[in-house]
């Protein structure tokens, strides 16, 4: 089988992290030597990228971290040889549907991502794109919330609360206006996935927000996007115009009479906003502080209207529960957490990426199985889950199971499913004082103990680390923690506490470093 | 970067300001294209566009001063921005954000070097942006080649 250039599709992913080792240089090597370039997204097996894929007749075939100067090579192999000597290449790793790190995964959130083209209309459809918006718009809009119900899908950002509910009540108010309002502010470090999906399949955004539309009886919608992302901007803003095009958004979709209309709104460089109600005031142009709850933005959210607000991956997984049905979404998963989770192996992991499975896997499963151990090739000894706000477990803790409940439960959180690898160099309680800063830096100022309180926080762990009155400042750090976590308006300040009350907890030794004995003895005085 | 006298300048701003007025919200998306167009905000335009969209211009400075984005001075000629977020850190970022403000006059002249949490490239750090453009696995040397053309 003898392959000619311009007949075959090499994928040269367009996704942020493949570009920023190289993937656009790569691309246009490619295109430069004639050949027919597609920039999927990413498959999220991201230590390999950029990761190029040559289709064949028989299935594309990947090469890994590829560089502009292999291009030629490629292109040559490409030109002369067949199928098999496409798997012999140096660079190849087979067949990447075969790869061992996809095969275990149940991908439903990122089937298709890195798969499809993600600026194709027809491409998505192809791949069973638009099943769910069909099927929703041939229902009523109760049959529709009821759906989601049944499928026990819960919000992806963080908090876990049951989308079904949420709908239901945006549904039942009455309103002369109602929004969908998606939150694609996705600032935790170590978490990519509404980055990648979107990058790599946009329009499951947009088809999970008309679905969401016709359920609540929302005319208008509007996607946040942090500023952080101007990949996914860019991606999101040509798929919207594309679903414009062909009738998918827009005045009587798809003749069914539902009118929706789509608005990306981009952020600020403002952590907070991630929070949905502060995310709720920078849409309608003000500073993003946190608004008082009651109402719940399901009652008064945009402008004082009902709105439905849903993360990035809690939208993306709507179109497959309408298309195969609520009960089917349900089968996945363990106890109260259904579906899969979309989990981020990030920091110091030899092989980061995106990890799809049913809810209950074990943390340990994921750092050493799938991520392969620490980049740096030392000992592993914390992972941070959740994010910034999420809590620090030791390698000794890694049985627990990842799902809502039971990470409760370790005191922990599962937040948006990012785990964050540390190997033994880290000291824990710098960790702990870039949890306060990041919180000094980051807080709307709103309410006191988070704005007042994370920099007392930071002094306070600034005289630990110095070793200054070691034990009273600890009795201190605690009790501003508190202050911190029963008095804040929100999560920001309300779980800062997490990471570095469980730094302390766990590694005591990285605080106590310092400590004297005399210090102990005085450390009632000293308060 | 446009070089227009303050008429010209709160002309332009007036002119994004009024494109805008149809949209809910229009104050982020306004300040968004003014940087865009004139790389920071000026006092003059936080007046201006007050005035367009019927706000107070406490309204607007208020909004202006509460995300990082938003700028009230000329940027430099060059930036690079540093992520100084956990999964970062966990690959040596604090170190590489430390050092590269230590010698920032060392990358070339007007070179301004931020820190930024988070850029969404977590598995590929450190990472940053130079000019806004992304990179990930960041050193020391690979910075200096990024940005050899700066001298």
């Amino acid at each position: 089988m003898a392959l000619t250039l311009p007949t075959v599709r090499i994928f040269v992913p367009g996704d942020a992290a493949a570009v920023s080792v190289g993937a656009d240089d790569v691309a246009a090597a490619f295109e430069a030597a004639g050949a027919q370039v597609v920039r999927n997204g990413s498959r999220g097996m991201l230590w390999l990228e950029p990761l190029v894929e040559i289709e064949t007749d028989a299935a594309r075939v990947g090469f890994a971290n590829v560089t502009r100067d292999d291009v030629a090579d490629l292109v040559e192999v490409v030109s002369r040889r067949s199928h098999s000597d496409l798997l012999d290449h140096r660079a190849s790793i087979g067949v990447v549907d075969e790869h061992p790190w996809l095969t275990s995964q149940q991908r439903v959130s990122f089937a298709r991502v890195g798969v499809v083209d993600p600026s194709s209309v027809a491409d998505y459809e192809a791949h069973g794109g638009w099943a769910g918006l069909r099927r929703a718009l041939s229902l009523s809009p109760g049959e529709v919330v009821q759906e989601v119900t049944e499928s026990g899908l819960r919000g992806r950002g963080g908090a876990g609360f049951p989308a079904g509910i949420k709908w239901r009540t945006v549904l039942d108010t009455p309103s002369d206006l109602k929004f969908v309002a998606c939150n694609f502010d996705e600032g935790d470090s170590g978490t990519f996935a509404d980055r990648m999906v979107v990058e790599g399949d946009p329009f499951t955004l947009i088809e999970g927000m008309t679905i969401t539309a016709h359920a609540v009886g929302a005319g208008e919608g509007y996607v946040y996007v942090r500023s952080e992302y101007p990949h996914a901007i860019a991606a999101l803003r040509r798929a919207i115009d594309a679903a414009y095009t062909h009738g998918y958004l827009g005045a009587d979709i798809l003749g069914s009479g539902l009118s929706f209309d789509l608005h990306v709104r981009v952020g600020a460089g403002a952590y907070i906003c991630g929070e949905e109600s502060s995310m709720l005031e920078s849409l309608e142009g003000r500073r993003g502080e946190v608004r008082a709850k009651p109402p719940i933005p399901a009652v008064k959210g945009l402008w004082e209207r009902p709105t439905a607000v849903n993360n990035v991956l809690t939208t993306c997984a709507v179109p497959m529960i309408l298309a195969d049905g609520g009960a089917a979404y349900a089968e996945l998963g363990t106890g109260r957490s259904r579906g899969t989770q979309v989990f981020q192996l990030a920091g110091n992991v030899r092989q980061g990426g995106i990890v799809e499975l049913p809810f209950g896997v074990s943390l340990r499963e994921l750092v050493e199985d799938y991520g392969g151990g620490t980049l740096s090739g030392r000992p592993v000894r914390a992972a941070q889950v959740g994010g910034p706000l999420g809590a620090y477990v030791p390698a000794t803790g890694f049985d627990v199971a990842l799902d809502y409940e039971a990470m409760a439960a370790a005191g922990a959180m599962l937040g948006h499913g990012g785990i964050v690898v540390f190997d033994d160099t880290v000291d824990m309680a710098r960790m702990a004082r870039f949890a306060m800063e990041f919180c000094s830096i980051e807080s709307c100022g709103k309410c006191t103990p988070c704005r007042i309180g994370s920099t007392r926080g930071v002094e306070t762990i600034d005289r630990i680390i110095a070793g200054k009155d070691v034990a009273a400042n600890l009795v201190l750090l605690d009790d501003l923690c508190e202050t911190l976590a029963t008095g804040s308006l929100c999560a920001m300040g309300g779980l800062t506490p997490m990471p570095v009350l469980s730094a302390y907890k766990h590694f005591p030794e990285d605080f106590e470093r310092h400590i004297e004995p005399h210090d102990i003895e005085q450390s009632g005085a000293s308060r | 970067m446009t070089t227009a006298s303050t008429t010209d300048r709160v002309a332009l701003v007036r002119a994004i300001a009024a494109q805008h007025l149809s949209d809910r919200g229009a104050l982020m998306p306004v300040l968004h294209d003014v940087m865009a167009e004139l790389g920071h905000i000026a006092r003059e335009d936080v007046e201006a566009i007050a005035d367009v969209l019927n706000l107070s211009v406490a309204e607007v400075h208020g909004v202006v001063s509460f995300y990082h984005d938003f700028r009230t001075e000329p940027p430099a000629a060059h930036t690079v921005a540093l992520c100084r977020g956990e999964a970062c850190q966990s690959v040596g970022s604090q170190a590489l954000y430390d050092a590269t403000v230590a010698r920032a006059e060392s990358l070339g002249d007007g070179v301004e070097v931020a820190q930024v949490f988070c850029l969404g490239n977590c598995a590929l750090g450190p990472s940053g942006t130079i000019d806004g453009r992304l990179h990930g696995r960041l050193s020391a040397q690979r910075l200096d080649s990024l940005t050899k053309e700066w001298h």
